[in-house]
């Protein structure tokens, strides 16, 4: 029980959240708005668990093989998370500090996303890799939340800023980088200190409230965003398909975007609540019933 | 247990027959105005708690033990009106599987107090109803965008005819297709459950009902492009489509007669004199596999994405369903054909 009981003691976040019950439930399984989810991406719940189940599934995966509840050798599934978490938060840090610079030399949003773009998709799309540990199964999120969550970052960064030039200097988009930046270093700040068996409460504290503030904003960023972007979908035509052609199907990504933009009104406050919900068993320790399904 | 020995003591001394008592010796006449013998029934008693809450919500005593859950839960329905029969689920532990209808009380492991966990299932909608709304839709939206109904189209295209031979043939496949399936929900499914949970419906209506009107309006449209290798492919694509429908409707007349109206029996699902119910020797659900098939046709026949996408879907669920087919199969008889797959032969 040795690695499991150390990582109990000192796991902080994730101890607190196994010891409030079972696993926390996956997010709503239905279909989650690009975006809505973009900023929600740092509060899902495989965090929760973070280091200490994944310390618990590598256990019995190495047997015999004794830690000291750090990384353990290269190759095992344990390292291969942690080094992609490490190398996150090493770029969303890099984009923060690169985002902070910009503005101090320049005094102005204008051009900020042209000067972090690459950073930003090299992250963001670093990101998928997640996926793929949800699909293998190393660590316990469902492929269906971590696909989600993802996908909507994907979506925000290579269907909406990365394909219409003319909006990258709304200030909306300055607004969504910012909350996904902080969201970001502390989630995977979270991961970290976890893995390392020493989670510092403040990480936990920040992890599970600064969403209170972050999610809204980066809704509202990428919600401004993608409005500022629909006279330029509606002018080109863009990623559309119209008809006639060989395989009678249409597309129109003007309505797709608008959409996109209604589906946030049922979905973000089912993800908010649950987030509070969550912060309310891991931090305030209280003993939620859930409903049944 | 003094109640039965004393049952059973009684029981014998009158088995012993009407001269000898239980002594040997010849037994007294018995007086004129004797009572009649009583038989014992030792009666249960049931209260019934949330499984949540463990609130003591109904206690039963004078229960018959060869009652079953059913019974029971008509008479819980007596005392708590709004949780009807279809939507108490009674289990043995809070935690544990629901208790079947037809389980006899005293056979479970329940000493003569039984304590039975209740949760409510939520309001309850037949399946019947169900599958008759969720494919009446389709019937009735296909119509309307095959007769272009205005507001649809443009107005210059309100109530026009398509000049291509495969829209009309289109037409009556989905017609015919959604027919079969309201007739064989009327006179042919037999089915394992009454209701399922309400608000299905609305999930199923919605997927039912969206694709078809997603499929018909590319399909009806005025600008509809015909298929690429014109009526070699609709020829081709629409033998495939029949073959598929007999196929599944002969899975379904199979599936029927394994089972007596009004039972719930399950048995392994044999090929028939049916050729098309041959298809049993590789897979358990051929009924989804024929399913597939049309649609597949059915995409080839109107060369439209839409519906591709919609047999794609169907295909992953049917898949799903197949898999936990096949799984409980395999589970409930030992004598399972090894060679079967759920859904695809061989494959899958």
């Amino acid at each position: 029980m040795g690695r499991l009981t150390e990582a109990e003691a000192a796991g902080g976040g994730a101890s607190a959240a196994r010891s409030a019950g079972t696993p926390p439930a996956p997010l709503p399984s239905t279909f989650t708005s690009p975006g809505c989810a973009a900023t929600m991406a740092s509060s899902e719940e495989d965090g929760t668990n973070g280091g200490a189940s994944e310390a618990g599934e590598e256990r019995e995966a190495t047997g015999k093989r004794r830690r000291l509840g750090l990384l353990a050798t290269p190759g095992s599934s344990l390292y291969n998370i942690a080094m992609t978490r490490g190398c996150s938060l090493f770029g969303w840090m890099v984009l923060g500090i690169a985002m902070v610079r910009f503005y101090m030399e320049k005094g102005t949003h204008k051009g900020l996303y042209k000067s972090i773009q690459k950073t930003l998709k090299f992250f963001q799309t670093f990101a998928l890799l997640e996926i793929v540990h949800c699909l293998i199964g190393i660590v316990p999120t469902s492929v269906l939340v971590a696909g989600v969550q993802v996908s909507s970052r994907i979506f925000m960064v290579w269907l909406v800023t990365h394909s219409i030039k003319p909006i990258q200097n709304e200030e909306s988009v300055v607004l969504f980088l910012v909350a996904w930046t902080v969201t970001e270093i502390t989630r995977y700040s979270f991961y970290t200190f976890s893995l390392l068996n020493h989670l510092p409460y403040f990480i936990k504290w920040a992890r599970y409230n600064f969403f209170i503030i972050l999610y809204p904003v980066g809704v509202v960023g990428e919600l401004l965003t993608i409005h500022a972007a629909l006279p330029y979908v509606k002018k080109t035509g863009m990623f559309s398909i119209r008809l006639p052609n060989k395989y009678n199907v249409s597309f129109d990504y003007y309505y797709f975007l608008l959409i996109t933009m209604a589906s946030y009104i049922p979905l973000f406050p089912q993800l908010y609540f649950h987030m509070l919900r969550q912060r309310r068993k891991v931090l305030l320790g209280e003993v939620i019933v859930e409903k049944d399904d | 247990m003094d109640l039965s020995v004393s049952v059973v003591a009684r029981e014998s001394s009158q088995g012993l027959g009407p001269v000898f008592g239980l002594n040997g010796l010849p037994r007294p006449a018995p007086p004129k105005a004797a009572k009649k013998p009583k038989k014992a029934v030792l009666f249960f008693e049931v209260e019934i708690l949330d499984a949540k809450t463990r609130e003591k919500l109904c206690f039963l005593d004078k229960v018959e033990p060869q009652a079953t859950i059913a019974e029971i839960k008509n008479l819980f329905t007596k005392s708590h009106p709004q949780w009807y029969p279809a939507r108490q689920s009674l289990r043995l532990d809070p935690k544990g599987k629901s208790l079947k209808d037809e389980d006899v009380l005293q056979k479970l492991p329940v000493g003569t107090t039984a304590t039975l966990y209740f949760r409510d299932l939520g309001a309850q909608i037949s399946w019947v109803t169900v599958f008759l709304t969720e494919y009446a839709g389709p019937l009735f939206i296909y119509l309307l965008f095959y007769f272009r109904v205005p507001f649809i189209y443009g107005h210059k295209y309100d109530f026009t005819s398509s000049r291509h031979t495969v829209v009309h043939l289109a037409c009556i496949c989905h017609s015919f297709h959604y027919i079969k399936r309201l007739l064989e929900t009327l006179f042919v499914h037999r089915f394992s459950h009454g209701t399922m949970p309400l608000r299905n419906i609305f999930k199923n209506c919605t997927y039912y009902w969206g694709f078809a009107a997603w499929m018909a309006y590319y399909i009806n449209h005025p600008l509809y492009t015909p298929p690429t290798y014109g009526a070699q492919q609709v020829k081709l694509a629409l033998a495939i489509f029949v073959i598929c429908q007999l196929g599944n409707f002969s899975i379904h007349m199979a599936l029927r007669d394994l089972r007596p109206a009004g039972s719930k029996t399950r048995k392994i699902p044999y090929p028939t004199k049916n050729p098309f119910t041959w298809l049993f020797l590789l897979v358990s659900c051929p009924n989804y596999t024929y399913e597939v098939g049309s649609w597949i046709g059915f995409a080839i026949m109107t060369q439209c994405l839409p519906v591709a996408l919609f047999s794609l879907v169907g295909f992953t669920q049917m898949t799903i369903w197949a898999k936990g087919k096949h799984r409980s199969y395999l589970k409930e008889f030992r004598d399972y054909p090894p060679l079967r797959m759920p859904i695809i032969p061989f494959l899958l």
